[in-house]
């Protein structure tokens, strides 16, 4: 295959993956209050919305906090269960961590529904505060999967040589296994809460009717009235995502995370 | 160190917080909603506990078969299409340099994460006759006037494959990048042309791999629930919107919890499926 | 008692014995190695003793005290893995000053005496340098200070400098030998190289199958094997079968003239390579044929049939030309030369 074939090829796979973004970052910068693509006239208005209307910023705001905690519930779930799976002998742990991906394989509509029958059930449906838990259980996955695969990268040695320089269980985690398994962990949060900040389905079925985030805003804008701010907000997010995610890469062996083998494995 | 088997009551402490929080709130969650899938619909939007298969008798009608028939066949379309370009797009990908890699990655990650509200409204947009594409045809002078071009199944077709696109080079991506390169470079040697040591050499080694990765992006692509609904029209509903609408706007907690069930059912029959091709865990991968 | 004892010390693995019941005893400020070929349950034992395994029977003691009960971090050990096992996230200043931290010293201490101990290592000056910085054989005196930055009792090396290249190997064993001369340190390392345990070690400890064939100094252990096994695995070893006959020892390509053995069933003998006494002249009690003649350099190695068994022999390399492939020659086996063994193997 030829070069050029390789490249346009890349090309037309950038276009697709970013067209329909150029489109919502255009039509967000519409002077009047429509959704023409090319955008008539230039404002930064309907960006700077986003922080100024009370609507959109109380979403935005919510969307933060809920995926903020729920990626730390996640992580407080996941990082305990990788370390067990990872220091005991425990054939029946394997179960809880299957357990752990299953919300993540699965369509989400199912943990989304599950979640409305416990809420219901237990008479605490609607309150803001079940998004959370019910977040932070869905995206258990991310950071089991980062952390795990941390804590394979360790080598058994080197926890021993500390063993044999006089450091104990608690000292060794403080010193040794925390410090190098830090990057997956803060890997592990960032998926977390990027996918938090996005998710629409779990969020509308628990707390739908009560907190609105960004997403659940976005769908009531797409059905009861469009706004050029539904536009820039979903820019915003878009760079937020591959904010997180360049820092991740920055920070981390991003290859690595996804599954390659590390630079110096490789031929 | 070696592993040990846990032996005090204390050495249990650090999975009782996952194994508690994954029990209450995912498994009895699960329970509750396989219990409420044999339950009793009353009027008013609620339901009280019975034992009744009447829920899933009406699995049986010709609206929900044909559902289920539309759901499948696009969700295979879906992946079919996904890996019919991911699968020249990821191995290309692996061959580039690990910065180029990086920025790809990152993009991908983007837009997997992107909320499907985000994604269905931005194609929504792109193939409107506002603001679409089209314009832009008509502007090159290939159109006469702009059209729109959603709800439709094209459009459906193609939100879709944008959000699971991203998801199908990840689930491949690992495989790909431990593909031996001596490989291709043997079958190069040979007098294979790239695209013929592709085919030939590449594509077979894979045949598994591009298997398991086909049923993921299937199971995946069941799991979309409003891409169907803002860019298609009713008869463009999954199962996964229908569940949606039987659960909040039919207030038909019943029948939707046993339309869950089943989908629940189906997916794990795939997951088996796609495990037992591989023959490993954790095929899905992130 | 003082040093380390180890007795009766069993490990299994499920059904597996990994150490077969070894019984031995380290002096104080002695250097041991634990030579044997890979599964042979040296590395198990050397586990034992760190604190790393639990052994399933037998007592470890060190300086009379029971050891067994005490975790590895209670040890007070220093030990050298075969990975070095260096700390990736630290670098390495702190990497050595780890042990000292741990317990609790200073930073001025703690700096003071790293710079003691890369001092001591021949790598001042490298305190600031990340371990991904540094070459193999500097990684190899990182982890060696690292592990003597406490004054250990014991100093425990697990096959260390199987990653180096074998010219630098060779200056590590003759560096890591005079260490531990000067720090007069309780040494025990696990080998599998024998040219490492016979340049470092006062006194050899050759396993095989989870047991230990023979404890000596090499230089005994390589004159007097206490085994086939032994004669073997330490250099090179002609193991001939051979039976009682007048005034010595025959065997199927000839005879050994005044070698005492048993009487009846056939012993084994073990003869080295150079002191079999090769001549291209006369009538020698053994005769044999040259099948293949490899130069080596310094010597020249000589592959000799005599009747059914194979010999090799060494000698000088000017006397190559006297010994070419087809070539009829006769043997001499010294009898002083010869280790008997049983027909089992045994003495």
């Amino acid at each position: 295959m030829s070069k050029l074939l390789t490249r346009m090829f890349f090309v037309c796979m950038a276009l697709f993956l970013a067209l329909p973004i150029v489109v919502i970052a255009g039509v967000a910068l519409n002077d009047k209050k429509t959704l023409a693509f090319p955008p008539q006239g230039l404002s930064a208005d309907w960006y700077l919305s986003v922080f100024t209307d009370a609507a959109w910023r109380s979403a935005l705001v919510n969307s933060v906090l809920v995926a903020a905690t729920a990626a730390a519930i996640s992580v407080a779930i996941a990082l305990p269960l990788a370390w067990f799976l990872w220091r005991r002998v425990a054939p029946w742990a394997q179960f809880v961590q299957v357990i752990g991906f299953s919300p993540f394989i699965l369509p989400p509509v199912i943990t989304a529904l599950g979640a409305l029958s416990f809420w219901a059930t237990t008479g605490f449906y609607g309150q803001p505060w079940t998004i959370v838990i019910s977040h932070g259980i869905f995206f258990v996955s991310l950071p089991l999967v980062t952390i795990t695969l941390g804590f394979a990268t360790i080598d058994r040695e080197v926890i021993e040589a500390g063993m044999t320089m006089g450091a104990d269980d608690k000292i060794l985690m403080k010193t040794v296994i925390f410090p190098l398994i830090r990057p997956y962990v803060i890997s592990g949060f960032a998926f977390a809460f990027v996918l938090s900040l996005n998710e629409y389905i779990v969020a509308y079925m628990t707390v739908g009717f009560t907190l609105e985030t960004i997403p659940i805003k976005v769908f009531n804008a797409l059905r009861y009235g469009y706004t050029p701010t539904m536009a820039a907000v979903s820019v915003f997010f878009v760079l937020v995502a591959v904010g997180v995610f360049g820092l991740v890469a920055r920070f981390g062996d991003l290859p690595k995370l996804l599954g390659a083998w590390s630079e110096g494995d490789e031929t | 160190m070696r592993r040990s088997p846990p032996q005090k009551p204390v050495d249990y402490l650090p999975i009782a917080f996952p194994a508690i929080m994954l029990g209450v709130f995912f498994v009895i969650p699960f329970a509750i909603m396989v219990a409420i899938s044999v339950f009793e619909r009353v009027q008013g939007g609620f339901y009280e506990p019975a034992f009744t298969f009447a829920n899933y008798a009406r699995f049986l009608t010709p609206f929900f078969g044909k559902v289920l028939a539309f759901s499948l066949g696009l969700a295979a379309l879906v992946s079919a299409v996904c890996l019919l370009i991911g699968v020249p797009f990821t191995y290309m990908l692996t061959r580039l340099r690990r910065g180029k890699q990086v920025v790809w990655l990152i993009a991908l990650l983007g837009v997997l994460s992107l909320s499907e509200v985000i994604i269905g409204f931005a194609w929504s947009t792109l193939l409107s006759r506002t603001a679409g594409l089209s314009n832009l045809f008509v502007w090159v002078g290939l159109m006469e006037r702009p059209e729109a071009w959603t709800p439709g199944f094209a459009a459906v077709l193609t939100g879709l494959v944008y959000q699971a696109f991203p998801y199908t080079v990840l689930v491949l991506y690992p495989a790909f990048s431990r593909l031996d390169p001596s490989l291709m470079e043997a079958a190069r040697t040979l007098g294979c042309s790239p695209a013929r040591a592709f085919a030939n050499v590449v594509l077979p080694a894979m045949r598994k791999t591009l298997l398991a990765t086909f049923i993921i992006v299937f199971i995946f692509a069941l799991g979309a629930y409003l891409l169907p609904q803002i860019l298609g029209r009713p008869q463009h509903w999954t199962l996964s919107v229908l569940v949606t609408d039987q659960a909040i706007y039919q207030s038909n907690m019943p029948f939707a919890a046993a339309m869950a069930v089943f989908l629940v059912v189906a997916s794990l029959a795939l997951v088996g499926l796609s495990m037992a091709i591989t023959g490993r865990k954790g095929a899905a991968g992130v | 008692m003082s040093g380390l004892e180890l007795v009766d010390i069993t490990k299994r693995f499920g059904t597996v014995t990994a150490v077969d019941d070894i019984t031995l005893t380290v002096a104080d400020g002695t250097f041991v190695c634990l030579l044997g070929p890979s599964g042979c349950g040296k590395t198990t034992l050397l586990r034992m003793i760190a604190g790393l395994e639990d052994p399933t029977s037998g007592d470890i003691r060190l300086q009379g005290e029971r050891l067994n009960d005490t975790p590895a971090h209670r040890r007070n050990l220093g030990m050298v893995f075969q990975s070095l096992a260096l700390f990736p996230h630290l670098n390495v200043g702190e990497n050595i000053a780890y042990p000292l931290r741990i317990r609790g010293g200073s930073p001025a201490s703690c700096e003071a005496r790293v710079r003691e101990l890369l001092d001591m290592v021949q790598l001042p000056g490298v305190e600031q340098r990340a371990i991904t910085q540094l070459s193999g054989g500097q990684r190899q005196r990182v982890a060696i200070a690292r592990a003597l930055a406490v004054s250990p009792q014991l100093f425990l090396l697990d096959e260390p400098l199987s990653a180096l290249d074998a010219k630098l190997r060779e200056t590590m064993q003759m560096e890591l030998r005079q260490l531990q001369q000067r720090l007069g340190i309780t040494t025990i390392v696990v080998t599998h190289d024998q040219r490492e345990a016979m340049t470092m070690s006062d006194q050899i400890v050759v396993m095989s199958k989870g047991r230990v064939e023979q404890m000596a100094t090499p230089i005994e252990a390589y004159r007097k094997p206490a085994s086939p096994f032994v004669a073997d695995f330490l250099g090179q070893a002609n193991l001939i079968r051979v039976k009682r006959a007048d005034n010595g020892a025959s065997f199927d390509g000839g005879f050994i003239p005044g070698l005492e053995v048993p009487a009846g069933a056939e012993s084994l003998v073990s003869v080295r390579p150079e002191d079999v006494i090769v001549t291209s002249s006369g009538n020698g009690p053994v005769q044999a044929d040259v099948v293949f003649v490899r130069e080596m350099g310094a010597n020249i190695e000589i592959y000799l049939d005599a009747g059914q068994e194979r010999i090799v022999a060494l000698a000088a390399p000017k006397s190559h030309g006297d010994f070419q492939v087809g070539a009829r020659v006769s043997l001499t086996l010294p009898p002083d030369a010869c280790v008997v063994f049983g027909a089992e193997g045994a003495h």
